[in-house]
């Protein structure tokens, strides 16, 4: 293919791990040290890759979950029958390695000049990629307003919450509430969206992430109230990753 | 089976075309829309990779990989434009 020496390689890297911290009884946060990494933007995945002994491969696409400049890191839900999940949610332990390939994207991504206010919107482990949004804007002291509204099934389903900032994040939990919760206790709908997210008169840019359906519901109350489809930016997950 | 999106292709796209492709312009041959490649609908689960309009829903690119080789039919395309490569 004419101009093939301009195009660019995506190579398999091996990855060793080197911390880790249990997030949720399900979820679990690897930090990695990667040779060659090149660095990342915020809202940039990785895809992980795990060889069997008997050349089986499976591929699974993962979201980095720090800032740029910070060592890669991605936060994995185990998911029952998932080839890969189990493995790096269990079994993995610090100094072992498998292969990723990345930093992938360029439409689920945020840097500070893009401006905002920022609305991010996460189901369950789609606020990784909002942790390194989080994280890069405090990093880069960007004076870009943020608000998380982060939906989870328990309070102890809720990822980084040590980390999350009060003042920005809106909870909202689906399933069970503990006693005197003040927060949300449902699914995000129009009314929530209505009362949680920017004024369309601010310009609002938008970010949501989590399984399909939450994402559909998630977007399809933003253009209602308002919201340039060009200002949602869109990344859907779930257990149907097989290829 | 809930569609994911261009996003979780992003790496396999890359593999392919050689550059960032999930901000590259597709334009539905069927319904015309337009928008870029992490919009569209991406179904995982078969024995191929089926990429389909948000909009109208016909199927606009498929990829299956033969013996290491990946094999892509954009037919359902009517235009691709690539993204200046960096």
């Amino acid at each position: 293919m004419a101009g093939a020496a301009l195009l660019g390689r995506l190579s398999w890297r091996v990855a060793t791990v080197t911390a880790i911290v249990d997030e949720t009884p399900r979820v679990r946060t690897l930090e990695l040290e990667v040779q060659g990494w090149p660095g990342h933007v915020a809202g940039q995945h990785v895809d992980v890759r795990l060889t069997a002994e008997d050349g089986y491969r499976a591929e699974r696409a993962y979201s980095l979950a720090s800032a740029p400049g910070e060592p890669p890191v991605i936060t994995v839900e185990r998911l029952e029958n998932g080839e890969v999940s189990p493995y790096l949610t269990q079994d993995v332990r610090p100094g072992d390695a498998f292969e990723v390939r990345g930093p992938i994207g360029g439409y689920f991504v945020w840097r500070p000049g893009d401006g905002g206010p920022l609305f991010l919107a996460a189901g369950g482990s789609g606020v990784a990629p909002m942790r390194a949004i989080l994280r890069h804007r405090r990093n880069s002291r960007s004076e870009v307003r943020a608000r998380l509204l982060y939906s989870s099934r328990t309070l102890k389903d809720v990822i980084y919450r040590a980390e999350l900032d009060e003042d920005e994040v809106v909870h909202t939990l689906t399933r069970a509430q503990p006693p005197g919760w003040r927060g949300y206790a449902r699914r995000v709908d129009a009314d929530l969206l209505r009362e949680v997210a920017w004024p369309i008169e601010d310009e609002p840019l938008a970010f949501v992430c989590g399984p399909t359906s939450f994402v559909e519901s998630v977007a399809a109350g933003l253009v209602e109230l308002g919201y340039a489809p060009g200002r949602i930016k869109t990344e859907r997950f779930g257990a149907t990753g097989g290829r | 089976m809930d569609a994911l999106d261009g996003n979780a292709i992003g790496g396999m796209l890359f593999h392919v075309f050689g550059v960032e492709m999930t901000i590259a312009q597709a334009e539905c041959g069927r319904c015309g829309a337009r928008g870029p490649l992490a919009e569209c609908e991406v179904y995982l689960g078969g024995p191929g990779v089926v990429v389909r309009c948000r909009v109208c829903n016909s199927i606009v690119m498929v990829f299956v990989e033969v013996r290491e080789m990946m094999c892509v039919d954009r037919s359902g395309l009517s235009e691709l434009e690539l993204p200046a490569s960096r």
